[in-house]
């Protein structure tokens, strides 16, 4: 019985030293992104094809609710446990390095003048002297999206090209009742969604200014090129005859979507929405430009970062990884899978991607993209409603709300850099 | 050891030996998280990085902050505005419902049911019917009889009572059926008393219903009070696009808290926001308590 009970713990002892030996040469790295269906089975494909190439490491991804994400990375690497290698939001970038959460990809295999050169221009925002804090997979840039129903009926033939041309195209599409209440609108409007990233980015450039300056740490808007682009924008939902309204029908992609709104603006992140609603037809086409034929957009994206929890091998294997996530093939299975845009020229620009009938108008938006650096995005975002809501709902000066919104952004900056 | 206690001692080890769950479970859940907010209150954390001390600063920023006294105001205008109304509608019906007989028990549930409902849903459906044409449901009656369009959710005026409306019909059912409990639990014979000495109505509710309903109402009171004083969900669902809006019109404390903590990721402002919020929440239901008692 004894030797019995004997054997039976040798061999418990010599298959668990086996169970260790190979565990020993396999190194596992932790992933952690948030939950998204088709960003989720998009990574499950690149880990695939990553450990197939690589089959001495192995890749475990973990993915949270977007609403627990942040809490979660926060508690799990300082207690050394979470991921190896974490996806983040570009604008929460300074938070992650300041916390020491995430540490500088190496310079030996992402040379900053290898990655400037590679990737599109907005991806710069991830730069700190020679080295990148953390690289994307793939972005997301804006676009029109036009109704071709709508179009047809009121005999347009091509969408606009230039912002006065989006006016007029709108008139056109605009709808009232007998009591001139509008019931379709031209285009959709509303800082609320994307349009606040359309003026900071878009108009304001077009206008001939710059939003930001000084790494944009100083607001820069309240200026004649601000005026302008403000004036350009309120000009579509007030006056004598406007061509849409805020607030129309709840939210602009819903006006869109019911087929109420000739044409609304946004991001490459719509498309999939879009294509599952029934009896609508579109189309999609680059920003306007303005009179001089000046294009300006704007471009966000997440971004993979090796943290640093990560060391020795661990940390060998997460660059690995890194390199794998961030090269050609992975960008196109990501465009094809999730439908966001590949992060660097070489992808996008091909000949297949950038003329690609939906993708397209975004991919091309990618090369005159600007990236805003934002301390707080839905506060920065709110204060743009407000700026609209003082002037429609409290009849304010359009100069006085904007210097109002400029002086108000620039104090929730300066709490955000002043440590 | 235990052997050596008497009868008494032994009881309490055993009380104290129940207690304990609770006790623990209030220490880790309650205790502790609230200590730790009113700690936080004093410090800067971004959630990610280190706590550091900021003394009193989070108190005068929130002093200075023009938003914080715009939304004090309002989550007093929801109390101010939510308890009264509630109180009264929720009282006249039950009057009402109580003498009823025909259909008394369908009326009831079709009073109750917006308890039962989901705030959110609630709050979705009542957005849209808030809306312009063409989908409003209330501005395309008007639209139907060339009434001018009134703005419900885009007005800084209207918005906020907007808002409050469902949230006071969502709550009316269950003060209903609380004020109909009241009203059963009089004594049958005060009214006979009342029928013999030939007394009319009016007094009869103002001498006997009303004073003798008084813990009910009080119990209301403080129930409704505490509500609206936390209002978060009709009013987070009813403007999420633009939280609170416009121009914080519509924002209740709670909502402020949110976003300063979920969406700023201040958690030092945000905890010095829960604190005021805190006290607010204490004082009032101290002196509601103090009124309970006196009677």
């Amino acid at each position: 019985m004894t030797s019995h009970l004997k054997g039976l713990v040798l061999a418990g002892l010599t298959s668990s030293a086996a169970l260790f030996a190979s565990a020993a040469q396999a190194v596992e790295i932790e992933y952690w992104q948030y939950f998204f269906d088709a960003r989720v089975e998009a990574m499950e494909t690149l880990i695939a094809n990553f450990q197939e190439a690589n089959p001495d490491i192995t890749v475990t991804m973990t993915h949270f609710p977007y609403a627990d994400y942040r809490t979660k990375v926060a508690a799990a690497i300082p207690a050394g446990e979470g991921p190896d290698v974490v996806q983040l939001f570009y604008g929460w970038l300074n938070d992650y390095v300041e916390a020491e959460l995430i540490q500088p990809l190496p310079a030996d295999t992402f040379p900053a003048s290898m990655v400037d050169e590679e990737f599109f221009p907005m991806v710069q925002a991830m730069k700190d002297g020679d080295n990148y804090w953390a690289l994307p997979t793939a972005v997301r840039s804006l676009a029109l999206f036009y109704n071709t129903r709508l179009f047809e009926e009121a005999g347009i033939e091509s969408p606009p090209e230039t912002l006065d041309e989006l006016v007029e195209t709108a008139a056109k599409l605009t709808k009232r009742d007998g009591a001139g209440n509008i019931t379709q609108v031209g285009i959709t409007a509303g800082m609320t969604a994307q349009d606040h990233h359309w003026w900071r980015e878009g108009l304001i450039r077009q206008f001939g200014g710059e939003p930001y300056t000084d790494d944009y740490q100083t607001v820069n808007y309240n200026s004649d090129a601000g005026r302008k682009a403000l004036d350009f924008y309120t000009g579509l939902f007030t006056g004598d005859n406007p061509v849409s309204a805020i607030g129309f029908m709840d939210e602009p992609q819903a006006a869109f979507k019911a087929g109420r709104a000739g044409m609304h603006i946004d991001g490459s992140f719509r498309i999939g929405s879009l294509n599952g609603t029934r009896g609508l037809k579109w189309g999609v086409t680059e920003l306007p430009a303005n009179a001089d034929g000046t294009r300006s957009n704007y471009s966000s994206y997440w971004v993979n970062a090796i943290t640093t929890k990560a060391e020795g091998e661990k940390y060998d294997a997460a660059v690995k990884f890194m390199q794998y996530i961030t090269s050609d093939e992975a960008m196109q299975i990501w465009l094809d899978t999730v439908g966001e845009l590949p992060a660097k020229p070489s992808v996008g620009m091909t000949e297949e991607n950038a003329q690609n009938e939906t993708f397209g108008p975004f991919i091309r938006g990618l090369e005159y993209a600007n990236t805003t650096k934002f301390a707080n995005e839905s506060g920065q975002r709110q204060l743009m409603v407000e700026m609209v809501e003082r002037i429609q709902l409290e009849g304010m000066d359009p100069a006085e709300s904007l210097a109002v919104a400029a002086e108000a952004e620039q104090k929730l900056l300066d709490d955000y850099y002043k440590d | 050891m235990y052997r050596n206690l008497t009868i008494r001692q032994k009881q309490i080890v055993w009380a104290w030996a129940f207690l304990a769950i609770p006790v623990l479970f209030y220490t880790v859940i309650r205790f502790y998280p609230t200590g730790n907010a009113i700690l936080i209150s004093f410090q800067d954390w971004n959630l990610l990085g280190d706590r550091t001390w900021a003394g009193l600063e989070n108190y005068e920023k929130l002093w200075n902050d023009p938003v914080f006294w715009k939304v004090f105001q309002n989550t007093f205008v929801y109390l101010l505005l939510g308890t009264p109304i509630s109180l009264v509608l929720s009282f006249v019906i039950a009057y009402h419902l109580d003498k009823l007989r025909f259909m008394h028990g369908f009326l009831r549930m079709l009073y109750f049911l917006p308890f039962m409902t989901s705030a959110v849903a609630m709050a979705w459906v009542w957005r849209w019917f808030y809306q312009d044409v063409p989908i409003g449901l209330f501005n395309n009656i008007l639209a139907s009889f060339g009434i001018p369009q009134i703005k419900f959710l885009q007005s800084t005026t209207n918005a906020l009572p907007a808002v409050l409306a469902p949230a006071v019909w969502a709550g009316l059912g269950f003060q209903v059926i609380i004020f109909m409990a009241g009203l059963r639990a009089i004594p049958q014979s005060y009214y006979e008393a009342a029928k013999i000495d030939g007394v009319g109505w009016f007094t009869v509710l103002t001498q006997i219903t009303i004073p003798l309903l008084r813990p009910t109402i009080v119990f209301i009171v403080v129930f409704s009070s505490i509500g609206f004083l936390r209002i978060f969900d009709h009013v987070f669902n009813m403007t999420t696009n633009n939280p609170g809006g416009p121009l914080n019109a519509t924002k209740p404390l709670v909502l402020m808290i949110y976003d300063t903590a979920f969406n700023g990721f201040d958690m030092g402002y945000a905890a010095a926001q829960t604190v005021v919020l805190f006290t607010i929440l204490l004082i009032v239901s101290l002196i509601q308590l103090r009124l309970l008692r006196s009677n």
